[in-house]
């Protein structure tokens, strides 16, 4: 459990960059930073198959950012400068809603069953009868594609929306000059 | 765009097509191994993105490959959605494993997951790379 912890540390310190850095390439490298370390996360878990989906996914979104990134402007420009009235407010408002949201979690939190306990019924459910109902030696393709399979349909649309929100937003035709 | 230097090209014509089968091993796997049609569909793009930016393209096939990807990744899309219908009218459920199981562990079991894998593969994978060069060609439809 206390490899978790380190890697949480590391990760809470490689955001905080993220964020102040003046350099946006060396933000996106300590936001690929916060990224494997939740795959190596998952690793310790014992979850491969997240595992894989994250390092794949990480590798692709640092190579788009730095592509992206090295077309445009390097230096964040906003940082440093003073801020106005309304970005103040902005901010103590952020800060308010983040305590407030804090304190319900951690409500929240003390409800839910221990780590890997025992009262998890439903993944007990699955585990039984996944092999002989859905057939898949993968449980994990058997709940997301065969139990739950809708669900992954409500993901496929999400990603079909955000495809068609990034071809809209950047194309060339239909565009005024 | 400009492609990059002989040592980059060289090495990723050797290696391009390594993470090509790789991804494809882990669609086709995913009802057997960790992996699936998301991790698989993902590397996919990957092998082209890397493709893309070792050896540049022009402007105009940009545009022209980022029309293609989309349709792609509508085909994958209707693939999935198709093999849902199938469920509907052949049993009257949507989405029900109506595909004969078949023997447990083998490469041809599992009903329709592995053509779920396949479908959401198609889809992830042409999605990605049409995000990616509508993001990569963004400075030219600045420029001009």
């Amino acid at each position: 459990m206390i490899e978790l912890y380190l890697f949480l540390i590391f990760m809470l310190i490689a955001a905080i960059i993220a964020t102040e850095i003046k350099d946006l390439l060396a933000a996106v490298i300590s936001l690929g930073a916060v990224g494997f370390s939740v795959a190596i996360m998952f690793i310790f878990v014992q979850a491969p198959d997240l595992a894989i989906v994250q390092i794949v996914v990480e590798v692709l979104t640092v190579v788009v950012f730095v592509a992206v990134i090295l077309r445009t402007t390097h230096i964040d420009e906003t940082i440093g400068k003073k801020l106005s009235g309304a970005q103040i407010l902005s901010i103590f408002l952020y800060a308010v809603f983040a305590m407030l949201f804090l304190i319900v979690v951690l409500r929240a939190l003390q409800e839910m069953p221990a780590f890997g306990d025992a009262t998890m019924k439903v993944a007990a459910e699955y585990i039984k009868i996944g092999l002989p109902q859905a057939g898949g030696a993968n449980l994990v393709a058997d709940v997301i594609l065969d139990f739950r399979a809708l669900d992954t349909l409500g993901e496929a649309t999400v990603l079909f929306t955000s495809v068609i929100g990034v071809v809209a937003l950047m194309r060339k035709s239909g565009r005024k000059r | 765009m400009k492609g990059m230097s002989l040592i980059v090209k060289s090495i990723t014509n050797i290696a391009v097509g390594f993470i090509f089968i790789y991804g494809i091993y882990i669609v086709l796997h995913g009802h057997l191994t960790p992996g699936g049609g998301f991790a698989g569909g993902v590397i996919i793009a990957g092998a082209f993105i890397l493709k893309f930016l070792a050896f540049g393209s022009a402007i105009k096939a940009e545009r022209q490959s980022s029309t293609i990807t989309s349709t792609f990744e509508s085909i994958g899309g209707l693939l999935f959605i198709g093999i849902a219908l199938m469920g509907l009218v052949i049993t009257g459920t949507f989405f029900l494993n109506f595909l004969p199981k078949g023997i447990q562990l083998h490469l041809l079991s599992a009903g329709i997951i592995p053509f779920c894998n396949i479908a959401i593969g198609i889809k992830v994978c042409a999605g990605l790379f049409a995000i990616f060069l509508a993001l990569a060609a963004v400075k030219y439809s600045m420029e001009d």
